[in-house]
């Protein structure tokens, strides 16, 4: 098998029976970056020489009998919110354009303790700020099954990457959808962890109460190997637990006999596209053939899912990025004149305008008279959005939606009406405002051939449930190919 | 004119005694090179995280106990949002929704009796950077070793009507403070800052006045002038029929003046909101008691002890507990020489001498309470003269030197050497016939003249009532 | 509810720090009107009684222990420093 085909467990699982070294793992993702790179943009940073030293460390351990890890030796790419000690670390924003942290993320510090190789940074909207990955200040990154379309966002460049076989499994982080709709738009597996599963130490915040990192690879499997690297109590993070549970992969055993499947009516009432919604019904159909149960239940909070998220979103946002102000470290204006001046000029002339409308927005719903009225009605709805998911958990192991409401939009569309693109992220946003886990996998193709995804959440901590669940529909579906192997557009 | 009321509250931010800084590892220690004391989170680094200090919790909860606080069991952190480059998250965090501590009240003692000033609240929060002005760029330089140094703000109700009372309450916090061991409140090195908040009101009236507040206050002395002068400023508004304006203003200690502080870039309105990357902190009955317990015995007790205890007139006892460092050396002489009222006669007279004659302070003093307890034995058994203990004090108090073998190799010690007394006494008499016989004609001053001499004699190796028993007895021979 | 005018973008954009022209706070001005309207949706829910939720997981302290773990990280937090002058960080002259 070429090794571009193979996925992570079947790439590690051949270096540890050493038929394929991790050297020849990391050049053949170069030879698929040489070959694919200028048509997707994935990468903002690639490391060239450092990659092929730390493969060659890990081929001498392997050599030795040392396995550090299930994925040692295996290629992975890491979104550029997350700090790599000694490497720029941008965000995708033009503020950050020299910053080169001193420090490694906690996820980063897993990784190279797993023997993983470090292949490069890959693009993101700015600050993860949006859902189409054009919001970054430096390049815009397409979609591998069709470069006139975007890959989706934020972590655009992880899914893009994977999906163009660039790398074999990525780091994404989501905030309100930001690993899961692009891993649908780009036909490629991706998990938001219950909150406070990953450390989010080295994650440049975008919203601290709903940020979680998580990983991007070709299935299921894959990310459940890649999720025990990175889950664990880190001291370093005040908001991370402490759970016994992580022993991920031993959930994958395709068994849903019995199994309770909820999905919430009003996901599929509007807004959503025919393809998308006949797609989704086919694998619901899937999961009864399988021997689950699928009922239809009603959500009533939906309505006021992406009103919360972007009032809390937007407020965190606002406060977090007030430290990038041209004194520490970044960008700094050359022309000011004064303090303020400088503060004011570095960042409208660092920020992009999509980051600005946030931090307007976040600004002015924390601000004095306003508090009580949108950031405290937002807290209260959000509790009450928590609410009925625990309910929903008592009746249904899983919950099943669509992982966006329709397939990767063309370039260029989704920026021009920002209300309509916040829309968009309707089926994905509770589960951050809910600390749930939740996984987006392939279930179909448009008539265009663009992929389209599926959703499954579980309760708090339940990241069993919805692998089994992920498990069983990938085997009844079978092998979803990358836009690589079938030829990209 | 009118008579005016002063009314005053104030915030006082107390840096707490922590090894470390609030909200992570790095040293609290005082006087390091700029930045040397810094890392990614009280840097503002991206992707950093705040983890909180144990200690500074414990603190807190140690001093809101103290001073008759109740106590948030369920508390939380907000973000203050500003832009100045001291502050590098460009926000602070603080608590404003649910304070550590809230509710208490001190009791202050002035020249006009005894009062109780409220407590408002105690909350808990980070310190900012250092500010130092360039003159030859005419820019500025920020240091980061104090960013994220462990505070507590205690911020009172505005019960205060003089300066006097300001004063007595922040006597009355910092020995608080530095009895708990929470922090050393040091005005002049910051360690200690207080805002001022001051309005005036017509005498009588019920409503208050508008207030100011008042910075950069750093010692007792400017806090009194400060109050002084902005009374008198804003008395002095009003009798021109103008207004007050809330606003911050500056103290100037040198011109005795303040300032205003404006700028249309001070917003002020710091939408704080609870800080998403610290969780909330519960404080368990348990853990109460618990701080409860380990609570040191404080200034009022300690005094009220050494009066009924010690047998010490109340203004012993006040002296002695003016600081924790020096009660607890006198506490421990007094134990150890089991005389606490000799002990306390020491103290008030040689120790707090000394100190003021060597501009020390009570932190300062390190001598070992042993050595003045073995002087003062020995002083009692007739060892060493009154004269010479003093001496051989000062270099217990100074050197910490062994004061007994000090005694023996400077041969200071009392001989008890009989025949050498008598002859030097039989000596003395002879040599001054006059006196003698005004001794003889029972004129008794006399014999304290006779005792001098021989003590000079003898260098005061000599016991004074020795030396009288010796004197007596030889003059009724001859 | 939220009446979005120039006042309260002027008063947004000083607290947020951002320098915005004319062009930039007319469309400012009516993007974030748009985006109220949205969210006004929100008022019609009947939050009375429901708290504030603010961290997902919270039942539990979590504390460091009052250890110097750090050691002098000076050259390393300075490297990134636009302005740098004697291991300081230096910006324009503040008042005060």
């Amino acid at each position: 098998m070429e090794i571009e085909k193979m996925t992570a467990l079947e790439l590690s699982k051949a270096i540890r029976e050493r038929k394929i070294s991790s050297c020849e793992a990391v050049k053949s993702v170069f030879s698929q970056i040489d070959k694919w790179e200028d048509k997707t943009q994935s990468y903002l940073d690639i490391y060239r020489k450092e990659a092929l030293k730390e493969a060659e460390q890990t081929d001498k351990e392997i050599a030795e009998g040392i396995f550090r890890s299930p994925l040692a030796g295996v290629p992975v790419a890491v979104k550029d919110n997350i700090c790599i000690n000694g490497k720029r670390t941008t965000c995708a924003s033009k503020i950050l354009e020299n910053f080169v942290p001193a420090y490694d993320a906690e996820v980063i510090s897993r990784l190279r303790a797993a023997g993983m190789v470090m292949i490069g940074k890959t693009n993101m909207d700015e600050f993860a700020m949006g859902s189409t990955t054009e919001t970054s200040a430096y390049q815009t990154t397409r979609n591998p099954w069709n470069t006139a379309c975007v890959p989706g966002g934020s972590s655009g460049g992880s899914c893009a990457a994977v999906a163009a076989g660039e790398a074999f499994l990525a780091l994404g982080s989501d905030t309100g959808g930001s690993i899961r709709q692009p891993s649908a738009f780009c036909g490629v597996t991706g998990i938001k962890p219950t909150y406070g599963t990953v450390s989010r130490y080295g994650l440049i915040a975008y919203a601290s109460s709903l940020d979680q990192i998580g990983p991007v690879g070709k299935n299921t499997a894959d990310c459940a190997a890649l999720l025990e690297i990175l889950a664990g109590k880190d001291q370093k993070d005040s908001t991370s637990i402490k759970r016994g549970d992580l022993d991920f992969s031993s959930a994958l055993t395709g068994e849903v006999k019995g199994m309770k499947i909820g999905v919430p009516e009003e996901f599929l009432a509007e807004g959503i596209t025919e393809e998308v919604k006949a797609s989704f019904l086919e694998a619901l159909k899937a999961y009864e053939t399988m021997g689950a149960s699928v009922e239809f239940f009603s959500l009533k909070t939906v309505k006021y899912m992406i009103p919360a998220y972007y009032i809390i979103a937007c407020a965190e946002a606002s406060s977090n990025l007030e430290r990038f102000d041209g004194v520490k470290y970044g960008f700094r204006a050359s022309d000011y004149e004064g303090l303020h001046d400088m503060y004011k000029r570095t960042r409208s002339l660092g920020f992009g305008e999509e980051v600005k409308r946030r931090i307007m927005l976040g600004s002015f719903v924390l601000s004095s008279g306003y508090y009580d009225a949108y950031y405290l009605k937002a807290l209260r709805t959000k509790a009450l959005i928590q609410r009925e998911f625990t309910a929903a958990f008592q009746k249904y192991d899983v919950i099943l939606a669509p992982a966006a409401p329709y397939t990767a939009p063309r370039i260029g569309e989704s920026l021009k009406d920002p209300l309509t693109m916040y829309l968009g992220d309707i089926y994905t946003v509770a589960v951050n405002l809910c600390g749930l886990p939740g996984i987006s996998l392939p279930c179909g193709r448009d008539r265009e051939g663009l992929p389209i995804g599926m959703q499954i959440i579980g309760g708090l901590l339940q990241e069993k449930k919805l692998l089994c669940a992920a498990s069983a529909y990938e085997a009844y579906r079978g092998r979803f190919e990358t836009a690589a192997e079938r030829g990209m557009a | 004119m009118k008579q005016y009321e002063t009314i005053i509250g104030l915030e006082v931010h107390v840096e707490l005694a922590t090894k470390t800084k609030i909200f992570c590892g790095c040293s609290t220690e005082f006087g390091g090179a700029p930045n040397t004391h810094t890392c990614p989170v009280c840097t503002g680094m991206p992707g950093s995280l705040p983890v909180l200090n144990k200690k500074v919790v414990e603190f807190a909860i140690a001093a809101g106990l103290a001073a008759n606080c109740k106590i948030h069991q369920f508390c939380r952190f907000d973000r203050k949002n500003y832009f100045y480059p001291d502050n590098p998250q460009n926000y602070q965090i603080s608590q404003l929704y649910l304070p550590i501590c809230y509710d208490g009240w001190l009791e202050i003692e002035t020249s006009a009796g005894k009062k109780k000033i409220r407590i408002h609240e105690m909350h808990m929060e980070e310190d900012a950077g250092k500010l130092i002005h360039d003159e030859w760029e005419d820019c500025s330089l920020v240091d980061y070793n104090r960013s994220g140094v462990p505070l507590i703000e205690i911020v009172s109700e505005p019960d205060m009507r003089s300066a006097e009372e300001v004063i007595a309450y922040l006597e009355k916090l910092r020995l608080m403070m530095q009895y708990l061991g929470v922090s050393d409140c040091k005005l002049q090195e910051g360690s200690m800052r207080a805002d001022v908040n001051l309005s005036v009101r017509e005498m009588g009236t019920e409503k208050l006045g508008t207030r100011t507040e008042m910075k950069n206050l750093n010692s007792f002395k400017a806090i009194a002038r400060a109050i002084e002068g902005e009374r008198e400023r804003q008395i002095e508004l009003l009798e021109e029929g103008r207004t007050v304006d809330q606003e911050t203003r500056r103290w100037d200690d040198n011109k005795e003046y303040s300032y205003a502080m404006r700028s249309k870039e001070d917003a002020k309105d710091y939408r704080y909101f609870p800080d998403p990357d610290l969780l909330p902190v519960h404080i368990s009955d348990a853990w109460m008691e618990e701080i409860k317990s380990r609570q040191p015995e404080l200034r009022d007790e300690k005094k009220a002890r050494y009066m009924a205890e010690y047998g010490l007139s109340e203004y012993d006892a006040h002296v002695l507990t003016e600081s924790r460092a020096l009660a607890e050396l006198y506490e421990r002489t007094a134990l150890l020489c089991g005389n606490p009222k000799k002990a306390a006669n020491w103290f008030m007279g040689e120790v707090l001498r000394l100190m003021k004659e060597h501009g020390m302070d009570a932190e300062q003093v390190s001598f070992e309470p042993k050595y003045l307890a073995d002087l003062m034995k020995a002083q009692e058994k007739g060892e060493v003269s009154p004269q010479n203990a003093k001496k051989v004090f000062e270099r217990v108090f100074l050197d910490n030197t062994e004061p007994l073998s000090y005694l023996e190799e400077h041969g200071m010690k009392i001989v008890e050497d009989t025949k050498l007394l008598e002859d030097t006494v039989s000596r003395i008499l002879e040599a001054n016939p006059g006196p003698l016989s005004e001794l003889r004609g029972g004129k008794d001053k006399v014999l304290g003249f006779f005792v001098g001499m021989v003590m000079k004699e003898m260098r005061g190796k000599a016991n004074p009532a020795a030396v009288r028993a010796c004197i007596q007895k030889l003059v009724n021979q001859k | 509810m939220g009446k979005i005018d120039d006042a309260t973008i002027e008063n947004v954009s000083i607290l947020a720090k951002l320098f915005l022209t004319e062009e930039e706070k007319e469309k400012a001005r009516e993007e974030m009107q748009k985006m109220l309207d949205y969210v006004e949706t929100l008022m019609e829910l009947d939050t009375d009684g429901v708290n504030p939720e603010t961290h997902i997981f919270g039942s539990e302290n979590v504390f460091r222990e009052d250890e110097v773990t750090n050691t002098d990280q000076r050259e390393a937090m300075l490297s990134n420093a636009p302005k740098q002058k004697e291991g300081q960080y230096q910006v324009p002259k503040t008042i005060g």
